[in-house]
């Protein structure tokens, strides 16, 4: 995963609350079996609207989303936040999220930065009174820079803290592989286990 | 002070706890399938790891297949790599798979419980927010997404900060025709679909401790439409009587040991959750979804609300952009909607209750002129215990279409959907713009309004006809 520090991009408004995440991409487009090439399926069903924000001049090179709430709800594909990135987004704001989708946006290297819904309000005016206004999201002091104001934002300083350091999870938890292995002899013998496999007469 | 459940399981999930830092828990049972694995399993051949505990892991094909000719080749190129891929995995790193055509394949979410390996006390997670299903058994069981699925390969564990407690009491007799999809359609629509978020949720009360498996497992599915982490029922004699004998439970003195185990799975009566809600079941309808998502929801005898009804600003734009999506108007009669498919399957209802519960229903009755009806049975044993019972000519014999086990038309990724405006009443879990295929429209029921809205051809409950 790469680093994340601070990043300046255009903003893109989205007014819509509840956006799921068969909204920011459709099971359909869930069939590729690697982790690029899902910016075409991102909000499918809206991108044939020419009034969809991401068709409006000036937000389509978006790079900072600023959702409604309860963004990301819904299904757990990972497809989501890859969309988000493959199209462009490095960060979405917001002020209530999928916990889920937060959690895969943290392991992807997503930046889910929450704000309550009136600094969302404000972002959103913001955003649209100049098509194409770049906001920055700075990690570090968990800010964000737009038109002269400075909002802070919340992350979980544990995902903040892997963010910014670009670490494999998978190889940190391995540093406690010994736990693991100590754990394992503790359970109990009449777990279940898959293998041997059994079945139904 | 005493312990909730999901303390109890967490507690003994732990295999390391600092300061600062999620836990790290230990992860009893993976559970995979062909949608939200592959390139986790990229992941690991790309550093050189192996699947750390095959046998804790189990794969399956669901999301992705047909319902129609499985042992032919997958007509759509693109699904058939992705479930080969899933085959090619599996035979690599040496995992378990149930293929299409294999006795126990199925949605990942009936063929655990149904092998006996969704059990009280376990960890269990899948890429699959559905996964909440499990904890009907008194497992702590969630979704999470593909980076986490390569983490539990791994390592058999995960990073996870502990979430807050909510008690759900639900006490009461339910009236007749009241089903569980009912209670936890009505829960949604009262605390909305952000309303358990950072929650683990625990059912609780009479009105759970009297249904069986089958609708413990609705409720607990329907867990992530109200943004629970997870949710849990203390298990009972109806959990024991369930697993007892199944393929995977445990035996003879293994048997013994873990239901002394399971017996001490419950709140202790002076726990504290974080939060409660209390829900009447005796006052409980049968209930319907109007909207574009699952807390969208009336009581079946009611009608469209207006935007005007809700007074959070959010909520009232919601409301509009629904009705437009499903092109109703505020005041119709539910009961005047009509639809054109119903859909009768899931991990929510596909099970061999589920299936009961409707043919009872249709029997004797039509499909409505111009109404299609799929049934989609959850797994392929169901499909056969079904067909044992008849209920496969029940359906038939009333103009339905039996179907071979899989996710079908709630997800809408293989060819069962819904063309753009069509409607359906679908015995799935989400009604999401798009959803069951691009521009369809969705309404939530139970199994018995489904069978009843097919006989009619608008949404109606067995007491209709």
């Amino acid at each position: 995963m790469d680093k994340f520090s601070t990043h300046t991009g255009v903003a893109v408004p989205l007014r819509r609350s509840n956006v799921d995440t068969d909204q920011i991409i459709p099971a359909v487009y869930l069939k590729r079996v690697t982790r690029t090439g899902f910016e075409d399926g991102l909000f499918a069903a809206w991108r044939n609207d020419e009034n969809f924000v991401l068709n409006q001049p000036g937000y389509t090179s978006g790079s900072i989303l600023v959702a409604g709430p309860d963004f990301g709800t819904g299904s757990s594909r990972e497809h989501a936040v890859w969309a988000l990135q493959n199209y462009g987004f490095k960060v979405v704001i917001g002020s209530r999220f999928g916990d889920i989708f937060r959690g895969n946006s943290g392991k992807a290297g997503l930046v889910v930065a929450s704000v309550p819904q009136e600094v969302v309000e404000k972002l959103w005016e913001i955003a649209e009174s100049e098509p194409g206004i770049e906001f920055t999201v700075d990690l570090h002091h968990c800010t964000v820079e737009a038109a002269d104001n400075v909002f802070e934002f919340t992350i979980d300083d544990y995902t903040r803290q892997r963010l910014l350091e670009g670490l494999d999870d998978i190889a940190v938890t391995l540093q406690h592989a010994d736990a693991i292995t100590a754990f394992e002899v503790t359970r109990p013998s009449f777990l279940p286990r898959t293998l041997p496999a059994r079945t139904a007469g | 002070m005493g312990k909730t459940l999901s303390d109890k399981v967490w507690d003994n999930h732990v295999v390391r706890t600092a300061a600062g830092e999620p836990d790290l828990l230990y992860i009893d049972l993976h559970l995979v399938h062909e949608v939200t694995s592959p390139q986790a399993f990229d992941g690991l051949r790309l550093a050189g790891r192996p699947v750390r505990r095959t046998d804790l892991t189990l794969a399956t094909e669901d999301h992705n297949t047909p319902t129609i000719n499985i042992l032919a080749p997958i007509a759509d190129p693109v699904s058939r790599v992705q479930v080969d891929t899933l085959r090619g995995n599996a035979a690599e790193f040496g995992v378990r798979i149930h293929s299409l055509g294999d006795v126990d394949q199925g949605v990942v979410h009936i063929i655990g419980p149904q092998l006996g390996l969704s059990q009280p006390g376990l960890t269990v997670v899948c890429g699959d927010s559905h996964t909440s299903t499990h904890g009907a058994f008194g497992a702590l069981a969630f979704g999470i997404g593909t980076s986490e699925v390569e983490h539990v390969l791994a390592t058999q564990t995960l990073t996870q900060a502990r979430p807050k407690t909510m008690a759900v009491n639900v006490n009461g007799d339910l009236p007749h025709g009241v089903t569980a999809k009912d209670i936890v359609l009505t829960l949604i629509a009262e605390v909305g679909t952000g309303g358990g978020q950072g929650y683990i949720v625990e059912y609780r009360g009479s009105t759970i401790e009297n249904l069986s498996m089958e609708g413990r497992m609705t409720i607990c599915n329907m867990s992530i439409e109200w943004g629970a982490k997870a949710g849990m029922m203390a298990p009972d004699e109806t959990t024991f009587a369930y697993l007892k004998g199944r393929p995977h439970a445990p035996d003879g003195a293994g048997w013994d040991e873990a239901v002394a185990y399971w017996k001490t799975l419950y709140s202790d009566p002076d726990a504290v959750f974080d939060a409660e809600v209390d829900i009447d079941a005796t006052e409980l309808a049968p209930f319907v979804t109007w909207g574009t998502n699952p807390g969208q929801g009336v009581p079946l005898s009611a009608t469209v609300p207006a935007p005007e009804d809700f007074t959070d600003p959010v909520d009232r734009s919601a409301a509009e952009r629904a009705l437009t999506y499903m092109d109703l108007s505020a005041g119709t009669p539910m009961r005047e909607i009509k639809v054109d498919t119903i859909f009768l399957g899931s991990c929510t209802n596909g099970r061999i209750e589920d299936l009961r519960l409707a043919a009872s229903v249709i029997a004797g009755h039509k499909v409505a002129d111009g109404v299609r009806m799929l049934v989609v049975p959850g797994s392929a044993r169901v499909r056969l215990q079904a067909m044992a019972e008849g209920l496969d000519k029940v359906f038939t014999e009333a103009g339905a279409e039996w179907r071979e086990a899989g996710c079908s038309m709630c997800l809408g990724m293989n060819p069962d959907q819904l063309a753009p405006g069509e409607r359906s009443a679908s015995t799935s879990n989400r009604n999401f713009e798009g959803r069951q295929g691009k521009g369809g429209r969705t309404h939530l029921v139970s199994p018995p309004v489904a069978a009843a809205t097919a006989i009619r051809g608008t949404l109606s409950s067995p007491a209709d006809l």
